[in-house]
Formats: C-alpha cells, structure tokens, sequence
C-alpha cells in the first residue's frame, strides 16, 4: 500500500497468504480516512502559509494562524483529528462499469466504523429524533457514498470531511435577491456572495474557501457548489467570466476586515470555486457552501487489487 | 499573555478586557448543545458550576473503561447556537467563563456585564492544540447524551484563547461585524 507523508501506522502486513481484494479496499478507504481527517492537502496548506505571511505582528490574528500551523504540524506528527468535528463523511467513488455499489458500501461502512473506534473520526451521527448517537457513524444518510461510473477498469475515490460549523453558514439565494438589490446575472451573484461571507463572520472557522454553483435546484445547487471544493485551490476556472469572478472574490472578502476567527485581520478568503449547472426558467439559485480553514478532503487511485496507487491532492 | 489560574475569581474575570490573550489553567467543563438545551428545559446541572467556565467542545474521547479516557481532539464548536440559553446559565449558576468560537450576541454579551462573565474564543478547528493542554480527563456526566454532547470535566494547562467578550459590555463581534458590513456597503 503506498503511503502517504507520515507513516505512523504501518498496516503493511507480512504477505504469507493472498489478501483478498475486500480486505485490501477496506486498508485503502481505512487508510484514506486517516489522512483525510489527520494531514492538510498541499494546495490547501500552502494557501495559509500565504495567509499567515499576509496578518501583522502581534494581532489576534497572527495569533490565531499561528495555533493554525501549529495545529496542522501538531496533527500529522500524532496521525489525529486536526478538528474534533470530523464532519459529514462524503465520498466520491469513480467506478468501473459492472461495480458492485452494494458492495462497495458494505466495505466503506466497515472501515468508517473501524475509523471511528480508532478515534480519526469522531461519533459524529445523531439520529434527528430520538438525540441517540451510537452508531459509529452509520445510519440514514450517513456516510454520504456518491459513485459515478468511469471509463477506466480501476477506482478512484475521493473524500471530504466537512465540518457542522462551517456547514451552519452556507446559504442558498432565490435570485432576484430584492434586500440586496441583486439580479439574475453575475453581478447579483457576486453581491450575494459577498454577503453570505460578511454575515459568516468567524463562525465557519474562517479563514474558509467557498464552493458556489449558480443555477440547478436546491438540492443539486448546493452539491454542486460543494463538488467545487475537490478542484485544487490553485487551477484557473476554464470558463473566463467565473475565473474572474472568482479571484474578484478572494480579493474583495479580503477587504471586508474580517480576518481568521473573525478577529479583524487580512484573510477572510482562502479561495473561491465557482461552477454552474442549467436551471429553470422560474429558478435561479446561488448555493454557496463553506469549508472551514481546515479544508480536508483527500483522494486515491487504486489498482486492480485495490491497493492505493496514487495519492490525488 | 495573561495568565488565569483555578479557582477562578469574579475579581480577575473583571479585569479582563476584549483582545486579552490569556492562558487558563485547571478546571474547565465541556457543554455544548443538549446540555444547553436541558439545562433550559429545567433540569439541574449534574455539577456545581459556581465560577467555573464551560466549555463549549464535543471532543473525540477514546474510551478505554474503568473511567479511563483519552482526548484524541478538543477543538471549541460554535458558540451562537447557545445564544438563547448562555445567559441562563450565567444568572442561574454562576458560570464566571464560557470558551468557544465565533462569538455570542447581545444576550450573552448582557449576561456577560450583569453577571461578571467572559466569553474566550479558542481558535477554532485546532483541535491537537487544544487537546494537548489537556493534561486530564476527571469526569464525565450526562454521558447519554452522546459521547460529544456529554459533559467532560477536565483540567487543563495553559490552555490559549483571546477574550472576545468582557464583562464591561464590549464585543470584538459585535465591532467586527459592523465594521466588516459598512465596508460591504461600499465595495458592493
């Protein structure tokens, strides 16, 4: 299996008989897990070093991106949860075709559990009507297993990790939005972004990279906008008007003044990642999801016999 | 740096100011939303939270019995769920400090200036950080309310936060988010 950075747990085994390619998709999601919940991606710790350059000496916020580096290094070295909240589990599974979904969630379910026991997630599922939150993390709705079929003959699989205090702040905007004056086009869109960081302030941990999808219904709007957050942080936008709307973002919610934590301070925006789907003529959604600094999501290439090839971010 | 010493005092709490960097060190309680929410509805808290602080962390707790645990990651939550209720809890049991993260409203910040309470922001997502001040876990109550919903005694070393909050009525939230929306007026 490779392994990734830190290898604290080694679950290398001795090959005396031939492991089953269940037992070695288990290990690979395990293993998946672990990194996820436990080590920054680079394109993501990159972007707050920059941060972290940009506040001034002796503020709160230095301060607070400081304990931020400190912590990122802090979880890697001990392989534990960089945050406590090790959030909605969603995974993105590109599979072959004749895959077996079923299957593949038995397996998901069993590492989850496993991950859950070894402390990398917390128990993090809470059934909505009785309060009760015993279950390891398995139950409606949780993991979140999304599988698009792919052409090649080997998986990949991705996850995100998201949080339930930068969850909290997302927001979805019918447009036209008439309180800000905000109409059906990309300066509505703009304006309602804007607002969404402002009334965030610091409660989704920022500073925070939002993932936006123009258009769709509200349920795939805000899918969608969360499928943004897997692009990496420094691609370009093919499409040009985004591009540019994405990097006005990033600089504009850096002026608001409202920093890391929501201390005052120079990041307020990590990043921002537009994308649209089609909608209806009635209907036109900005749906903007937030992800707190503590950015995880993670991705592996298997090969044939499900071990990881390949780390994605 | 300043630092905050258990037993905690209404005198010292007093001092602090918004934009104090303090380090806490001895006895916190962790209590986050069920905890909250019973409180509210009625029900005692199952300790004596005269000048304590309260924390408000649903931590990762590794189990290992015999009232063995281990803190894998202790990380603050979101404060302003508890807006409705802090206050309470303040005027009723004589909290002298809540830590969290991403600050509280007007309520909170009136019980703050009517009861002698801070309100610490601890940096949130940095849960190794926080994990490693703490040097043990004592107890824990209400356990059935869910491993992070419980309430976790804890003492604690050095344990870094900014207080956004003071006892005299000022909130850097407050200052924060008017500034941050009087400049969205005009960047808009």
């Amino acid at each position: 299996m490779a392994k990734k950075k830190v290898a604290k747990k080694k679950t290398v085994k001795k090959v005396t008989k031939k492991v089953s390619p269940d037992k070695i998709l288990h290990d690979s999601i395990l293993e998946l897990i672990r990194i996820t919940s436990t080590v920054i991606p680079d394109d993501v710790q990159s972007n707050i070093l920059k941060a972290l350059k940009r506040e001034e000496k002796n503020t709160s916020a230095k301060y607070a991106m400081d304990i931020i580096k400190a912590n990122i290094k802090l979880a890697k070295n001990k392989s534990q949860p960089i945050c406590q909240d090790t959030g909605t589990i969603v995974f993105k599974v590109y599979h072959p075709a004749g895959f077996s979904q079923l299957a593949f969630r038995k397996i998901c379910e069993k590492a989850v559990v496993k991950a859950t026991k070894l402390g990398y997630l917390r128990q993090n599922s809470v059934d909505s009507l009785t309060g009760k939150n015993e279950t390891m993390n398995i139950g409606p709705g949780h993991p979140q297993i999304h599988f698009i079929e792919h052409k090649r003959k080997t998986m990949d699989v991705k996850l995100m990790l998201k949080g339930g205090g930068c969850e909290n702040v997302g927001a979805q905007y019918a447009m036209p939005y008439t309180q800000l004056e905000a109409g059906r086009d990309l300066a509505g869109v703009r304006k309602v972004i804007l607002d969404a960081i402002q009334k965030a302030q610091g409660k989704g941990c920022g500073p925070g990279t939002l993932g936006v999808c123009i258009g769709g219904d509200r349920g795939t709007g805000y899918n969608h906008a969360k499928d943004q957050l897997l692009r990496k942080m420094d691609d370009k936008n093919p499409i040009k008007e985004l591009a540019k709307l994405e990097k006005d973002i990033v600089e504009t919610a850096n002026k608001l003044g409202i920093g890391p934590m929501g201390f005052g301070g120079k990041t307020t925006l990590l990043g921002c990642k537009i994308g649209t789907l089609n909608r209806l003529p009635a209907s036109y959604y900005v749906s903007i999801s937030y992800m707190c600094w503590a950015f995880r999501r993670q991705g592996v290439s298997l090969k044939q016999d499900n071990s990881i090839s390949k780390w994605l971010y | 740096m300043i630092k905050l010493d258990y037993p905690f005092k209404k005198e010292d709490i007093k001092k602090l100011k918004v934009g104090d960097m303090v380090l806490i060190s001895g006895k916190m309680y962790t209590g986050r939303d069920a905890v909250h929410h019973r409180i509210h509805n009625g029900t005692k808290p199952p300790i004596d939270l005269k000048n304590q602080i309260i924390y408000h962390c649903g931590p990762v707790v590794i189990e290992h019995g015999n009232d063995k645990y281990e803190v894998k990651a202790a990380g603050p939550t979101t404060s302003i769920r508890e807006e409705p209720y802090q206050w309470e809890v303040m005027r009723d049991y004589g909290i002298v400090g809540v830590i969290g993260k991403g600050g509280m409203g007007p309520k909170t910040l009136k019980g703050c200036k009517d009861y002698g309470c801070v309100y610490f922001h601890a940096i949130g997502g940095a849960a190794q950080v926080l994990a490693e001040k703490i040097e043990s876990v004592d107890n824990v109550y209400w356990r059935e309310l869910g491993s992070p919903e419980a309430i976790w005694e804890l003492t604690v070393k050095e344990f870094p936060v900014v207080v956004t909050m003071d006892s005299h009525g000022n909130s850097l939230h407050k200052e924060v988010g008017e500034e941050s929306q009087k400049k969205l007026e005009k960047l808009l």
